[in-house]
């Protein structure tokens, strides 16, 4: 066995995209060189010989008519530098899988194969020399999270392999600890808890009357983990509100679970039941028949028509995102897809959603461990793009917002919906099934994701979690996904009782989970490996990718065997459900290495009562910029180019939104396919005109505590703006689920639970105005940012402003009714609905010229007045009234007419407008900029308006004529008249990378 | 009804999409996975249309359609090339283009030479990266050549009657490797003077030479193309649908109206 190396290059430079990419980057950031050649490397081990390595590399690695291969190094030029990229070993290497197998073919199974893969990028005529060299690798080129950079030909004599593992059970001395001792061994071993729950492991093992083993106490931290349990939304709260704040618009008499004190202060019994989930119960009581599974199962279901359903699920990835954006991503996606799969007995995964917060990518400080915004950013796009096209699922929908305080602790959401049969919602395991793990091996990569994830990001996190960080290999989970949907629809049903993923926590969790009421024993060392040499705890724990987990009567086993070969997905048969004690037994060959109650693992968790504290800070406008009052047109100019309202297109295009070929309405619209649809519309079967709407609602600005924000009124926005979005397009209102996905910082801070209420009591408050009932959910916390300042040595903390991510999923009656948001016809009639408020804290005319605003109080959403206006709208909307419809969020009235020009106008068909704006308010600056919820703009065709109006007016909905459509190509109104050609070019460019 | 074989592979993510397309287009479409038809590829025989898929066959690791299209290559260009000397129309989209290129099978052998017989013909066209190196997924307007051999796209123009002012005949595009290039001028020039080009791009975003967007082989059956017509069989799908006139939104998809042409095609041969 020897390892030959085959490099691949493009015949031509014009032929070398990736090197051109490279070239660009390095421009990007100042290193001058003249160009890049790139090449893919492949290091074969193998017994093959020299001609028969050739032969493969012919047949199988380079293009004929593109590429040419060079069996060991080609030479490198004298004026070049060689950077090479290899992955460091453990990590996932999906080409180099594939490749093994197809030379496996190739060779007809006679020659063992193993792979990796590189890449090489000579610099040519790069000026700076080797410092520049390394600078570029560091930047561009790799993460040492996962990757090696090399600075000549790599050539190792052998690949990476793995070694014996000979299994002894480890005992940790925890009942003598005292509560010094047990925060340390939290701290050392990364277990993550606290000291109440320390003790409570100690205490338990006391009653037992031993030590535990290594893999139960890691059983516990993962399964105890903020991540897998929730345990400070959950918790019991003591909230106090500071003294002085009696106009407080959040009332807490009356809510469930809630005790008012004579003080004030309010207690709160499991601040999630008594907000959210409360809400939703209390909606199915009061007559909402259509939620099929809410907050039990992997996502939310809900009905879509007589036999099937519709479910979502929305996760976050964030720390993984910081260190490694690529892969961080990816899995995030990949983990959410196995959620909706793994949901009940099954779901098809039938769109996805993305969500990115990050720091402004103009930025260039950057505390220690740090990577640029822009590389992040870059990266996280590429992650969710290799993953989600892959699969072959459209990523529909997303967001994305910009705050400098998300610099070392980027927001990763990622959403998944699926459609599942009605009968196919509820599955669980029982007592006597087999435990079946299905796709992909159990390796060392994504050791302690759960316990990282729960805590807060310090800069040392790179070196330290560089195991918790994973690159995902999409094809393994798309041949899971076609195993599991044939053995779902097998003949005669499913051939399994319930299935789970395999997410934070491994199997640990999944196990655990499944066999929650009914106890599991497993046999750990059945488990298939990707290399030799995992401890017992480590297969329990990994949180390897692509793994999906389910309960299958013995009797079935064989059968799904045979789809499973058929699809090429790996399945192992780790032991059995159901103990008589309901206990989880781990055994690794002879040896049992774990045995722990299931009550003690799910209900064992000390809940503490938490102090919350709100002070609220009052609405200041922020220190005067260095800018004069701008004028209404280069305020407009301004806000189309700030980066949270600029075209997302450069995203938005590189994921696949059309697979599955069942949009009906897409994320870009238009004559010119560029007008910024509200919300994405999937007829998800075909012969049904029915269909699905998805959107979301953030208004992190709203709850910025430097501006005298308020999450309370941030979140009812959020819920607010994501209804809106769904109605703009057509959408039902009465049948819209929404999910929270709360990411905050730390919450052992009062203050930062205290604004946690606030947005959970604003959950519960907005969900039973609107009706529409929360699903699913889930939260990070400590999102935060410490280290060391290298200048000044001092420890400084930055900590993300509240974010809470409202999605929403909605039933579209008819699909051919859908209205989208590109201005139609000059002559048309605009219509504004709502009242516009002079309230403009928080907007973003305040984050690029504060001085222009008179009123910076935070715009409140009026829960009457809301609710009443969506549902007006959506009529007027099925009635055919409406030829567009576009919601006034971001930058206000007049972004939102522009991007309605924008998407509507071309060079052959100009499209302008004519606006009033003294009509929505007589202070045209809050007329124009104010991003007052609960507004609309409609298009009416004249002959209709006045039976438009009549409408909203007799369901008591304000609404003005703000102005007419022409066919100019030009927006105007007071202080203002500019090109639609020239608005596109300042909203399309910004974000054109 | 003819049965239209779906070739489907580890990563094949369009081929429901395109077993409705031949349903809807009148034929009776079977998926069947790779592996399954190398273990027989006798299979073909019962076929009278085949499809290509598209979607990242394989991860489309070391480079699009590379393994989906070695496989054929080794182990079932004789079955191929039967399917192909019966007059079977075979259609590849996207990743289904990339196989079919990296087979062999397309552009074929020159006009009025056979098919070798064991081995497929050397591949003289490939699709690489995007110009801008980047995964793109849009729509793009369409030209269809008037000349072309082939018969997935016959007439497909005037099937959008009355043609708008706004540029409506589009398809959907979704790929990142999809830059035609010819392995020199003469191939270029032979698919242009033989008839071979069937679609270019109305905006040539990727980079192909002379905007190529599909070809054809010598027979006219064999059809590759980088754009999706089976996510185009419905008016709801086109990107501004719901400005559309109804004489247009009443009329059979471009997309749809490729896979009645094959359908139409093996209806027509059998009856005569």
């Amino acid at each position: 066995m020897r390892v030959h190396r085959v490099e691949v290059w493009p015949k031509s430079p014009s032929l070398d995209a990736r090197g051109a990419s490279v070239a660009r980057s390095a421009a990007s950031i100042g290193i001058s060189l003249g160009t890049v050649a790139s090449a893919r490397i492949y290091l074969l081990e193998t017994d093959a010989d020299a001609a028969q390595v050739a032969v493969l590399a012919q047949k199988l690695l380079a293009d004929p008519v593109t590429e040419r291969a060079v069996i060991h190094a080609a030479p490198l030029a004298k004026n070049a530098f060689q950077v090479e990229v290899h992955p460091l070993p453990g990590v996932m290497d999906p080409a180099a899988q594939s490749v093994e197998v197809a030379a496996q073919e190739l060779f007809q199974g006679k020659r063992r194969v193993r792979v990796s893969t590189g890449t090489r990028y000579d610099l040519l005529d790069l000026s700076g020399g080797k410092a520049q060299a390394e600078l570029l690798a560091r930047r561009v080129l790799f993460n040492p999270a996962i990757q090696a950079a090399h600075f000549d030909a790599y050539l190792p004599k052998s690949l990476p392999s793995g070694h014996e593992y000979v299994a002894k059970v480890g005992r940790i001395a925890i009942r003598d600890l005292n509560d010094d001792q047990l925060q340390k061994m939290s701290r050392e071993a990364h277990l993550f808890l606290s000291l109440d729950e320390m003790r409570a492991v100690r205490d338990e093992y006391r009653t037992l009357g031993r030590d535990p083993t290594d893999v139960e106490l890691e059983t516990i931290a993962q399964t105890w983990s903020e991540h897998c349990v929730h345990k400070t939304l959950k918790s019991n709260i003591k909230y106090t509100a500071a003294a002085g704040t009696t106009a407080d618009p959040l009332k807490f008499a009356g809510r469930p679970g809630h005790t008012v004190h004579p003080d004030g202060s309010v207690t709160i019994a499991n601040l999630l039941k008594s907000t959210v989930a409360a809400a939703t119960h209390e909606l199915i009581a009061d007559g909402i028949d259509w939620t099929l599974s809410v907050f039990k199962d992997n996502s939310g279901v809900i009905a879509f028509d007589d036999a099937h359903g519709v479910c979502i699920k929305v996760e976050t990835h964030n720390h993984p995102s910081a260190i490694e954006p690529y892969g961080g991503s990816a899995t995030g996606i990949g983990g959410c897809i196995r959620d909706v799969i793994g949901t009940g007995l099954g779901a098809k995964p039938i769109a996805s959603t993305d969500v990115f917060c990050v720091a402004m990518p103009s930025e260039t400080e950057l505390p220690p461990g740090c990577l640029p915004p822009k590389r992040v950013l870059s990266e996280v796009v590429r992650g969710i793009r290799d993953y989600g096209n892959r699969m072959g699922i459209p990523t529909v929908s997303g967001a994305v917002a910009f705050d400098n305080r998300y610099i070392g602790n980027p927001l990763v959401f990622a959403g998944c919906i699926g459609l599942i049969p009605r009968n196919m919602v509820h599955g669980a395991s029982r007592p006597g099934d087999r435990i079946i793990a299905l796709g992909g091996r159990t390796g060392r990569d994504g050791i302690h994701g759960a316990t990282f994830s729960s805590a807060e990001m310090e800069h040392t996190h790179a070196d330290e979690f560089s195991h918790a960080v994973q690159i995902g290999n999409a094809i393994e989970e798309k041949r899971t996904l076609d195993a599991i949907l044939r053995a779902r629809d097998f003949g005669g049903g499913p051939l399994y009782h319930g299935m789970t993923d395999c997410g934070a926590g491994g199997f640990s969790s999944a196990v655990g989970e499944m066999g929650g009421k009914i106890g599991a024993t497993v046999q750990l060392d059945r488990a298939p490996l990707k290399y030799a040499g995992l401890s017992y705890t480590e297969i329990w724990i990994s949180e390897a990718q692509e793994r999906m987990v389910l309960a299958v009567p013995a009797h079935n086993v064989a059968k799904l065997q045979k789809i499973c070969d058929e699809e090429g997905v790996e399945l192992a048969d780790l032991g059995e459900f159901g103990t008589p004690g309901a206990e989880l037994v781990l055994r690794y060959g002879d040896l049992e290495v774990g045995r722990l109650p299931m009550a003690f693992l799910h209900d064992g968790i000390p809940t503490p009562t938490r102090e919350a504290e709100w002070t609220p800070s009052t609405p200041t406008v922020r220190s005067a910029s260095k800018q004069p009052n701008l004028s209404i047109s280069s305020s407009l100019f301004s806000l189309l180019s700030h980066p949270n309202i600029a075209s997302k297109h450069w995203i938005i295009r590189q994921y696949d939104h059309e697979v599955q070929g069942n949009s009906i309405v897409k994320p870009l619209g238009g004559p010119l396919t560029r007008g910024p649809m509200d919300a994405a519309v999937l007829q998800p079967i075909p012969s049904t005109r029915r269909g699905i709407a998805i959107s979301c609602g953030l208004q992190t600005g709203l709850g910025n505590p430097e501006i005298g924000g308020d999450p309370y009124l941030m979140t009812l926005a959020a819920i607010d703006e994501c209804v809106r979005n769904l109605v703009c397009v057509g959408a039902d209102p009465t049948r819209i689920a929404i999910l929270d996905n709360f990411c905050w910082p730390s919450c052992s801070e009062a203050r930062n639970l205290g604004t946690l209420v606030r947005a959970a009591e604003a959950c519960y408050d907005g969900a039973k105005a609107y009706r529409t009932p929360f699903v699913s959910g889930k939260d990070s916390l400590n999102n935060q940012l410490r280290y060391t300042d290298p200048v000044s040595g001092e420890q400084k903390l930055i900590e993300i402003p509240p974010t809470l991510l409202i999605t929403g999923l909605a039933i579209v009656s008819d699909v051919a009714r859908c209205v989208t948001m590109d201005a139609k016809s000059p002559g048309n009639v605009l219509l504004l609905v709502g009242e516009t408020s002079s309230a403009m804290g928080g907007s973003h005319l305040q984050l690029i010229a504060p001085e222009m605003i008179a009123d910076g109080s935070i715009p409140h959403t009026d829960l009457k007045s809301g609710p009443r206006t969506a549902h007006t709208v959506a009529s007027v909307i099925s009635n055919g009234l409406v030829r567009s419809a576009h919601d006034v969020s971001d930058g206000g009235l007049l972004c939102a007419v522009a991007e309605m020009l924008i998407a509507g106008s071309t060079a052959k068909k100009p499209v302008g407008a004519s606006l009033k704006l003294e009509a929505a308010h007589a202070d045209v600056i809050a007329a124009a900029f104010s991003e007052s919820p609960s507004r609309y703009i409609l298009e009416v065709a004249p002959e209709n308006a006045k039976e438009v109006q009549a409408k909203l007016a007799a369901a008591g909905v304000s609404a003005q004529s703000i102005g007419t459509l022409d066919n100019s190509g030009r927006l105007k109104a007071s202080g203002l008249d500019a090109g639609v050609e020239d608005l596109a070019k300042a909203w399309l460019a910004p974000l054109d990378w | 009804m003819p049965n239209a074989l779906v070739i489907r592979a580890p990563g094949t993510n369009c081929d429901q999409e395109m077993c409705r397309a031949f349903q809807l287009a009148g034929a009776a479409p079977e998926l069947l996975h790779l592996d399954a038809l190398v273990k027989d590829p006798s299979q073909l025989n019962r076929f009278q249309l085949v499809g290509f898929p598209g979607g990242f066959s394989y991860g489309d690791d070391i480079a699009s359609g590379r393994i989906f299209a070695m496989r054929c290559r080794e182990k079932l260009y004789p079955a191929l090339r039967t399917a192909v000397e019966r007059g079977v129309p075979i259609i590849g989209a996207c990743n289904g283009f990339q196989v079919l290129v990296q087979i062999g099978l397309l552009p074929g052998p020159a006009a009025g030479q056979p098919w070798p017989r064991e081995h497929a013909p050397e591949q003289t066209v490939a699709l690489t990266d995007n110009e801008n190196g980047r995964f793109c997924d849009r729509w793009v307007g369409m030209v269809a050549e008037p000349k072309s051999r082939c018969i997935w796209t016959k007439g497909i123009e005037q099937s959008i009657n009355p043609r708008d002012t706004e540029d409506v005949w589009m398809f959907p595009v979704a790929h990142g490797e999809g830059r035609f290039i010819c392995k020199d001028e003469s191939v270029l020039r032979e698919l242009e003077s033989s008839g071979r080009v069937a679609l270019r791009y109305a905006d040539n975003y990727n980079g192909s030479q002379n905007a190529i967007a599909g070809i054809c082989d010598d027979s006219g059956l064999i059809f590759g193309l980088m754009p999706h017509p089976e996510r185009f069989l419905e008016w709801t799908r086109h990107p501004y649908w719901t400005r559309l006139d109804k004489r247009i939104t009443s009329t059979t998809t471009p997309g749809l109206r490729v896979f009645q042409n094959a359908v139409n095609h093996t209806l027509a041969v059998a009856t005569r």
